[in-house]
């Protein structure tokens, strides 16, 4: 688990420097300092589990079991990343890990991922599907429609909110008539579990109680995980970002990686100073990786343009 | 007169007419800074993501006395308010036998050009002019797109105003005068010349006139033809110069399936005076029709530009 959290940062990290440096194009979207939301609910999730992501979504796609050499070199626009360099970074995803996408349209995967849940349902697998979105998807109607509609369906679903307080430059408290999001799980008579989205613990926890659920049969579970995204909205360049320092400050001392790391040296002698040296350096290592292959690897043929317009 | 970006220039007809009339009201996901700061939150909101909603609700406050302005940001997201363009605010003047006027602007970037991919690439206006009951504006400078956003906030029916992405930072003369207006339904002959027409939208008037100076070289002098409001269009301009020039290419930054070229295409050639005029097929130098890629080789590849419409030129004048 911190392991992947901390690629996840890494990742995040080169993303973002690179993209700066004009080798990733369009735009970035950070994840860092929520990447105990994503670890914490994967790590509940087997391999044929289906989750769906958002604009914010390189996380989720680390989390689910995605190789880094293709994110990465769909990022760099390279004919090897996993869209042939088609999407880029909106729109990382590997299907063959169960990872739906990530996703341009706020809200645009809720209802997606609820068909997922359906599929599985009908297929009688056990298989669980799980929606992450942000608090400002859960104010659009897809969030609203698919909650009602997995809820009266009982479909095996996980509604992940990641609370991160904003979209974009607007605050939630201007936008949410309810600071809760967990609260309207009880208008579609749901459970609505709100946790620490900076324990990866406690998110944990939470999502094993509505997997368990969603593959009895029960029926779905809305999460709401606090947290906060530490980097701006997007990484471009003098863009606005109105949230107070001390409040940025604040949430950075609840670092979810530094408060694991603690948890494991606090459990006498089973997780070292050389330990985390160590193995910090290896998820650098593994990032150098990811870009040397994404540098090795060609550009798209211009006239692949024209494919996969259709399936065959 | 200053120099002043597109953005700029549209801000600014936003602006001025908010101090003119305080039945103006502006939403969007995130407030634009300078107008909250000016006119309060009142006047300038900040709404949940929630496009379909804000888009029904412009209808209702419009039906009630107010004119709402709703920023979609990029059309992209207009989508998730389809039902209330496609079978509310396009309709509902005509459905009700105009009981009551429905003033609205609508706000939207498009195109491409941003390595942005499929999603947020797009310029799908003609989908909206299919719809009867939605005019439609498509400024290319500054100057253009104030005066005509400020004609688009006036005028008594919704507007849809499709603004250039890449256009944004583009920067001429702008008229600071607060009268000032262009006439929706106006093209722009934004150079004269005898060879051929060009008719080009947004983006593409720049890339055109760039392609005009290319041919120049060559003793060759294109029109270039930019018809600014795509509802209504204003098919006497785009006639009268394909009569005097014989030729005529026209280049959009959309694919070609049921675009707006198809529809200049059909006007030019409709038209028995302007037909017996044409000395060879009109060319359309449009976008491939797929969705927009990410990688800037795939989306390089995809755009028309200045040397396929100067390549469209010499192909429409040897035929
Ligand atoms: C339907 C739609 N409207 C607007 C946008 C522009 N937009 C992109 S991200 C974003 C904010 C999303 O906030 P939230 O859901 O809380 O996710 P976060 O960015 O905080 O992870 C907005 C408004 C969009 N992508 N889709
Ligand atoms: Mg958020």
């Amino acid at each position: 688990m911190l392991r992947l959290m901390q690629t996840i940062r890494r990742f995040e990290e080169r993303a973002s420097a690179d993209y700066l440096a004009g080798k990733i194009y369009g735009v970035v979207h950070c994840y860092i300092g929520e990447e105990a939301v994503a670890v914490g609910v994967c790590g509940a999730l087997n391999r044929d589990d289906q989750i769906i992501s958002t604009h914010r979504g390189h996380g989720h796609c680390i989390a689910k079991g995605a190789d880094l050499n293709r994110m990465m070199a769909e990022l760099y626009g390279r004919e090897t990343g996993y869209c042939k360099g088609k999407g880029g970074s909106m729109h990382s995803a590997d299907f063959g890990v169960g990872m739906l996408g990530a996703n341009g349209i706020v809200a645009g995967g809720i209802s997606i991922v609820t068909g997922a849940g359906l599929a599985a349902q009908m297929e009688g697998k056990k298989r669980v599907a799980v929606s992450f979105f942000g608090d400002g998807a859960s104010n659009a109607g897809p969030f609203h429609e698919s909650l009602n509609i997995a809820a009266s369906w009982k479909l095996p679903m996980i509604y992940v909110c990641e609370n991160n307080l904003y979209a974009a430059q607007t605050s939630a408290q201007a936008t949410h008539a309810m600071k809760d999001v967990a609260g309207r799980a009880a208008g579609y008579g749901i459970p609505g579990v709100i946790v620490d989205g900076n324990d990866i613990f406690a998110v944990h926890e939470a999502t094993v109680k509505a997997v368990e659920r969603a593959r009895a049969g029960d029926g779905p579970t809305l999460i709401e995980c606090k947290t906060y995204r530490w980097r701006a909205h997007t990484e471009r360049p003098g863009q606005p970002d109105y949230r107070p320092k001390e409040e940025i400050e604040a949430w950075k001392k609840s670092d979810p990686i530094q408060r694991l790391v603690n948890h494991l040296k606090g459990q006498q002698g089973q997780f070292s100073d050389d330990e985390w040296k160590k193995m910090d350096e290896e998820v650098l290592a593994a990032i150098e990786r990811s870009v040397a292959f994404s540098e090795a690897s060609a550009f798209p043929k211009p006239q692949a343009a024209l494919e996969d317009i259709f399936a065959d | 007169m200053a120099q002043k970006t597109y953005a700029q220039g549209g801000l600014e007809a936003v602006a001025e007419e908010m101090r003119k009339d305080k039945t103006i009201f502006y939403m969007s996901t995130d407030a634009i800074p300078s107008l909250l700061e000016e006119f309060g939150d009142e006047r300038v909101r900040a709404t949940p993501i929630a496009e379909s909603a804000m888009t029904g609700m412009a209808i209702g406050a419009a039906g009630s006395g107010f004119r709402p302005i709703v920023d979609w940001r990029q059309v992209t997201f207009s989508f998730v308010a389809m039902d209330q363009i496609v079978n509310q605010a396009s309709k509902i003047h005509y459905m009700f036998g105009g009981q009551v006027k429905f003033p609205i602007l609508f706000r939207a970037g498009v195109g491409g050009g941003t390595r942005l991919a499929a999603q947020h690439s797009q310029s799908p206006y003609s989908m909206f002019m299919n719809l009867s009951g939605l005019k439609i504006i498509l400024p290319s400078t500054a100057r253009d797109a104030k005066g005509l956003l400020k004609s688009a906030i006036r005028d008594n029916n919704p507007v849809i105003s499709f603004e250039s992405n890449r256009l944004m930072g583009f920067k001429d003369e702008v008229p600071d005068d607060d009268d000032f207006t262009i006439p929706i339904g106006k093209a722009d002959v934004k150079r004269a010349g005898t060879d051929v027409t060009i008719v080009a939208l947004a983006w593409l008037v720049h890339e055109a006139l760039a392609a005009a100076d290319i041919l120049a070289k060559d003793g060759i002098s294109a029109e270039v033809v930019d018809p600014r409001t795509l509802v209504p269009m204003d098919h006497e301009t785009i006639r009268r110069s394909v009569q005097k020039t014989g030729h005529c290419v026209i280049a959009d930054e959309a694919g070609p399936t049921c675009g707006a070229s198809a529809e200049i295409a059909a006007l030019v050639t409709e038209d028995r005076a302007t037909f017996s005029a044409l000395k060879a097929p009109v060319k359309r130098v449009c976008a491939l029709a797929v969705p927009i890629p990410y990688s800037p080789v795939l989306e390089d590849h995809v755009f028309p530009n200045r040397e396929r419409i100067a390549a469209g030129v010499r192909e429409v004048l040897k035929a």
